[in-house]
Order: C-alpha cells, then sequence, then structure tokens
C-alpha cells in the first residue's frame, strides 16, 4: 500500500501505473486539467482496489496553483511516498518553428511546468526524508531531432534537471527517477506514423514504470530496449545526424 | 497510430482501419466523424468474432478496445458496472478475489463486456444459465446523432433486445451492467471420460448435464467407421474448497503467421489419435484451476495465425432436440468423408433457457463447432453441411460465420426484421448485407 501523487492522472501511461498501485491497495491523489477525466480514473482505481482516492482539478501550467494543490494533497495523504508527473502534450513542431507564443506555450507544458512542480514537490520530500519522484521525460530529450526538437529540449531540461535534483535528493533518502518511455500507442501519439513493432501498450510501459520504482532505478528507459537505441542514436556523430531527417 | 484489425479467422481478409478513442464522452463526436467521411461504420471490440459480423462494409471501426474502465463494482451484490472495451479476463481478474464468477462465459475470456452482449454468446453452462444477455441487468447505447440511451428490460426495452445478440447493428455500446455469480473457489472440479459414439455422447449427456454446471465434449471429427462420433466428455463444477484466485500463468505466444496452415491432416489424426487415447474409458474426476477448463486456447494467445496467411473459418450450427442425433451423426460423416476439419471440434447440448435478444444463436438442442482451415474445398463441403443443418431446422452461429446464405439466415432468425428495422442505419457490417439481400 503506497500514497500516491500523480500529476497528468489521466494520461494513458499514468493510468497504467495507477491501476497497478490500485491493485496493492494504494491512496490516490489525482491531479489533471479535465474534472470528467478525473472522475473517470478515480472510479476505476476505486474497482480496481485503491483504498482511497482524491481528485483535484489543474492546469500544470498553472504555476500559482501549485502549492494550494500541494497543501490539498497532504491534506488528503499527510505523506507522499511517490510523486508520479506524468503530464504533458505533444507540440507540432511545425507550428512551434512558425510561433514563438506556441513554441514557449509548450515548453511551458512539457518543461517549466515539470521543473515547477519539481522544485515545490522537492522541498516537501526533503522534510519528509524518504519517498520517490519519478518524472516521466521522454528518449525525445535525449537527442535534438529536427522532427520534434522543441518537445526534445524541454524534455532533455527535464532529465538534466532530475539528475541535478537526485544528486541533491540522494543525501536525505529521497529518490528521483527519470523514466524515457519510446513510441507509447496513447491518443498524444494518435495518427502519427510511428514504425509498428517499436510501439509500445501502456500497459507495457506502465508495469516497467512501476518495477522501476520498486527497484530505485536512476534513468529509466521504457521498454528497456530503447537503451539500446539510444546509446546508437547518442553515438551518431553530428556532420551525420545533422543529414538525417528523424 | 493508424491500426489495422482482422476477424478471429482471418477470413474474408478484409483489414479494418480502426478508429480508437480513450474516453467514454469521445464516443460520440469519433462516430459521427468515421459516418461523415466513409458513410458508415461498425463498433469492433477485441477481434475475436470469427468470420465477418464484426468486419464494416466501409472498412472502418469503431474500435473500443481501449475503453476499458470500470465504473461501479458491487461486491456485496455481484454487480459489475463497466466501459464495453473491458474484457471479459479484466473483470475476472477484480472478482474472482472477491468470490464472483462470470455467470456465463464463452470459451475466451478475451473478449469485450461490448462484443459479449453483441455476440449474445454462451458457454457450457447454457443448460443451467442461458446466455450472457440472461444475465445482463442493462446497457448505454449510442446510435448515430443521438444522445446516449440506457437499455434494459424496463428502459427502452424493443432496443434492449434487439442489441443482445444485435451484431453492433444497433449502435455503439459504451458501458454495461452485468450480474456476476458467487464462487467458493476458483478451481474446478471436474470429470472426464471418453465416449465411443454419438449415441454414448447424447446418453452421457442427458444423465450428468443436469447434475452439473459446466457441461462440454471434444470430437473427434476425423474418425470413420467404427470410431464415428468418439469423444471426450466432460462436466464440471465450481470447487467447494479451493482457493479465489486469479490465473497468472504466463502465457505463450503465436510469434509470426507462417504461409501456410500448420494444421493439415497429417498433424490432425496424429493430435486427434493421441487426444482420444489421453483420456480415460472409465470418468475420472479432476480438481484444477478455472483457466484450463474454461479457456485452453487462451494458453497461446494469437493461436488463430496457426491456420496460415489463408486463416480458418469456424462451422457451428445447432440442431433441435428432436432431429439432433439423427442430423450430428450425418453432419460427422460428412465431415469425416471430406477428410477436413480440424482438432477443435466441440458438442454441447443447450437448454430452454430464452435469451431476452432478438437474434441469440443457442435453441434447446446440440451445438457443433469446429475449426477448418481455409481453401476452397469448403465451398461444397459447407454447402452439404448447411443442408443437413437446414433440413434438421438447425442454424448457424452468425459471431462464427463467414458463409452461410442469406435465405437460410433470414429462415432460421426470423426477428432479422425486428433487428433491421431498429439497426442504426449508420451501422451495418459484412456479414448482414451479405444475409438480408
Amino acid at each position: 500500500m503506497k500514497k500516491v501523487l500523480i500529476v497528468g492522472a489521466t494520461s494513458s501511461i499514468a493510468s497504467a501505473c495507477a491501476r497497478l498501485w490500485a491493485q496493492q491497495g494504494s491512496e490516490f491523489f489525482l491531479v489533471a486539467r479535465n474534472a470528467e477525466k478525473l472522475e473517470q480514473t478515480r472510479a476505476d482505481l476505486i474497482a480496481q482496489g485503491a483504498k482511497s482516492v482524491t481528485v483535484h482539478t489543474m492546469d500544470a501550467v498553472d504555476f500559482s496553483a501549485h502549492p494550494s494543490m500541494l497543501e490539498s494533497c497532504l491534506a488528503a495523504l499527510r505523506q507522499i511516498d511517490i510523486a508520479l508527473i506524468a503530464h504533458g502534450t505533444l507540440p507540432d513542431q511545425k507550428a512551434c518553428e512558425g510561433d514563438v507564443q506556441v513554441a514557449l506555450k509548450e515548453f511551458a507544458n512539457n518543461g517549466t511546468s515539470v521543473i515547477a512542480l519539481l522544485t515545490l514537490l522537492a522541498n516537501h520530500f526533503e522534510q519528509q526524508h524518504c519517498g520517490t519522484l519519478a518524472v516521466i521525460s521522454s528518449v525525445a530529450g535525449d537527442r535534438g531531432r529536427p522532427s520534434n526538437y522543441l518537445y526534445g529540449t524541454a524534455k532533455a531540461a527535464v532529465s538534466t534537471f532530475c539528475e541535478g535534483l537526485r544528486a541533491r535528493m540522494f543525501k536525505v533518502g529521497v529518490h528521483v527517477i527519470d523514466i524515457k518511455p519510446g513510441f507509447v500507442d496513447t491518443p498524444m501519439t494518435k495518427g502519427l506514423p510511428l514504425p509498428g513493432p517499436l510501439v509500445s501498450k501502456p500497459e507495457q510501459v506502465g508495469l516497467r514504470i512501476v518495477k522501476g520504482i520498486e527497484r530505485k532505478v536512476d534513468v529509466l528507459y521504457a521498454p528497456g530496449f530503447w537503451a539500446v537505441i539510444m546509446l546508437i542514436i547518442k553515438n551518431v556523430p553530428n556532420f551525420l545526424f545533422k543529414r538525417a531527417n528523424l | 497510430m493508424t491500426d489495422s484489425r482482422y476477424s478471429w479467422g482471418r477470413y474474408p481478409s478484409a483489414p479494418q482501419n480502426a478508429h480508437t478513442c480513450s474516453w467514454r464522452s469521445e464516443v460520440s463526436d469519433l462516430m459521427s466523424r468515421v459516418i461523415a467521411d466513409h458513410g458508415t461504420t461498425l463498433p469492433f471490440g477485441n477481434g475475436r468474432s470469427y468470420g465477418d459480423s464484426c468486419l464494416a462494409t466501409s472498412d472502418q471501426v469503431v474500435q473500443l478496445r481501449t475503453l476499458d474502465r470500470f465504473i461501479e463494482v458491487d461486491w456485496e451484490h455481484g454487480v459489475v458496472l463497466a466501459e464495453s472495451g473491458v474484457t471479459l479476463a479484466e473483470i475476472l481478474a477484480l472478482s474472482i478475489p472477491k468470490g464472483w464468477f462470470l455467470s456465463v462465459t464463452p470459451g475466451t475470456q478475451f473478449v469485450t463486456l461490448g462484443g459479449a452482449i453483441a455476440n449474445d454468446v454462451h458457454g457450457k453452462n447454457h443448460h443451467l444459465r442461458g446466455t450472457f444477455g440472461n444475465h445482463v441487468h442493462s446497457f448505454g447505447l449510442l446510435r448515430h446523432g443521438q444522445d446516449l440511451l440506457t437499455c434494459s428490460l424496463s428502459e427502452n426495452p424493443e432496443l434492449f433486445a434487439a442489441t443482445i445478440g444485435g451484431l453492433g447493428l444497433t449502435g455503439v455500446i459504451t458501458w454495461a451492467k452485468i450480474q456476476l455469480m458467487p464462487i467458493k473457489s476458483s478451481q474446478i472440479d471436474s470429470t472426464v471420460v471418453r465416449f465411443d459414439s454419438l449415441a454414448e455422447f447424447f446418453k452421457l449427456s442427458a444423465e450428468l448435464d443436469h447434475q452439473h454446471e459446466y457441461s462440454v465434449a471434444w470430437i473427434d471429427c476425423l474418425a470413420q467407421g467404427a470410431k464415428t462420433g468418439r469423444g471426450v466428455f466432460s462436466v464440471g463444477d465450481h470447487a467447494s474448497y479451493g482457493s479465489l484466485s486469479v490465473e497468472k500463468r504466463k502465457k505463450l505466444q503465436m510469434p509470426v503467421t507462417p504461409p501456410l496452415s500448420l494444421i493439415n491432416n497429417l498433424s490432425l489424426h496424429a493430435f486427434n489419435e493421441a487426444y482420444w487415447r489421453v483420456h480415460p474409458a472409465t470418468p475420472s474426476r479432476r480438481w484444477g484451476s478455472y483457466e484450463p477448463f474454461f479457456y485452453p486456447l487462451d494458453r497461446v494467445l494469437d493461436w488463430n495465425r496457426i491456420y496460415g496467411r489463408k486463416g480458418f473459418q469456424q462451422y457451428q450450427c445447432v440442431i433441435p432436440d428432436a432431429a439432433a442425433e439423427v442430423a450430428m451423426n450425418e453432419l460427422l460423416a460428412v465431415i469425416a468423408a471430406s477428410g477436413q476439419g480440424s482438432f477443435l471440434a466441440v458438442l454441447k447440448r443447450c437448454g430452454d433457457a430464452v435469451s431476452p435478444g432478438l437474434l441469440s444463436f443457442p435453441l434447446p438442442g446440440t451445438s457443433l463447432a469446429l475449426d477448418f482451415p481455409q481453401k476452397a474445398e469448403l465451398t461444397a463441403l459447407f454447402k452439404r453441411m448447411d443442408a443437413i443443418v437446414h433440413q434438421a431446422g438447425g442454424r448457424l452461429y452468425p459471431a462464427k460465420d463467414a458463409h452461410m446464405n442469406g435465405s437460410d439466415f433470414r429462415q432460421a432468425y426470423p426477428a432479422w426484421e425486428q433487428l433491421e428495422a431498429l439497426r442504426d442505419p449508420s451501422l451495418i457490417s459484412r456479414f448482414w448485407k451479405r444475409v438480408i439481400s
């Protein structure tokens, strides 16, 4: 039984993790933008065995709403064993190239809002002296690709932030896990021409995340074969990389 | 991701373009969009219908497997309310530890709740509990351009009856509320015994069916001469003692679709002979998990691929009691003479419970189901079998069918006209188009 905070709780990967935790009788504080979807997620987790589920509507880019969210979360759970930051969008790269406002908004969705939440949560976890901060970034953060480098930049920022935060929190007994999913079949990737054999199901990724958190992995590729793929991609020299259309 | 879906038999081979959604609130818009773009569509669950009843004439389906949330569960009364894409396996995973089992389950747990209703599936306890539709309290039905309707015996009863066994033609089922049955353990006490002839099967069935919750028989459809009609009879009950544990045995996976069927005459004769021989000649009792008893084939994921790229057809008919023994003998003779057929041949006595569904398949009588690797010769064989079934006043199961002729269907299912009148005009399958015209 765990006490779990999830931001972006209606996302497919977050739901898959939550179901596994629910089966252990966990308590939840779920945060997302859409109240109706939150309610449906809550009902499902209760049926799956969750001990209690509290829902909270919030847009992660509304930074001023973060402190009161954490306050409500602590009122409901008292302690947080796992905080999973799972919200995000898949920006339209072309639109980001054409409009600074779009680019900055998407950066806020995927980068700044995560950094803001982690900053706030880290200070709480520091007092708690236990627990796990789990953050879903992406393999896209490992390399800037022409097809989605704004998304990749935001995820890279999150990953680097996590790396520094991990070293800080390690000393107080708090674990920080950076989760890097590859291609996952979710509403976010609907309609994208993804290569079939590399696409995983949210349930697969969710199981790997839940196990990775238990094993206190630092950087978790999900599924694991992405570690190999990204090792190769990271080592492609720039004079070749810039010629490719990835 | 764009996704192609096939029917379970992979015949006819018509890849369906699956349009998905993740939330109940999105179904209506998704339906409208697909209908606006392609004229018509069809709801699609987990692709376990064998023939063309799950294939849209437009080849564009609204895929509901991803609607897989539970809405409310009541473990005091065994009532589950869930989205229509939840599979029976997912229901069992939650209900077994609480002491509840599906009141009726088909031979696979990988069908969706919506699909189980749309095909009004039945199982080994049909003689006692009827079909899946007999245990449905209510469901939500979305018809194109209308608000969500709640259907039950008292609310929109006409649509309730038309949708149970309605092959997805009356609207999209978005949620359903079903009644489970209490169990004391998840193990099954079973008794198996082999038999030498159909006459013996009917004797065993008459003697044992009413004493047991579950009853089914495997039959050697290739046996000829003195061996004709031999098989293995099995009955079972939920054990009174044991544990309430969800089966977590690792599943095997059929990794590829071989170019040719791995089921051929050679492998089949050997299989059947061995399978019959390993079973005892006198009744023997067993005790074991529910999974191998109900869902032996679920052990191998994507087992349908074993039939190769051409796929296979399942032939399932039910013959009314009066003519059953004679007709079954004729059918087996025709099949054995053709040298075709498969390991998977199932014989089952159905009871007289009346389903609320208009187009429900079972009749009081005996049902025979067998798989055939797809080949051109099937057309002639099925024609001969159809004639026997027709003569005996029986009928074929739309959920399994890819061949039956329209006039046989319309005669065997006189309520088809009521279903046609209640059909959502924007929903039509290849099956329906084939049999009503």
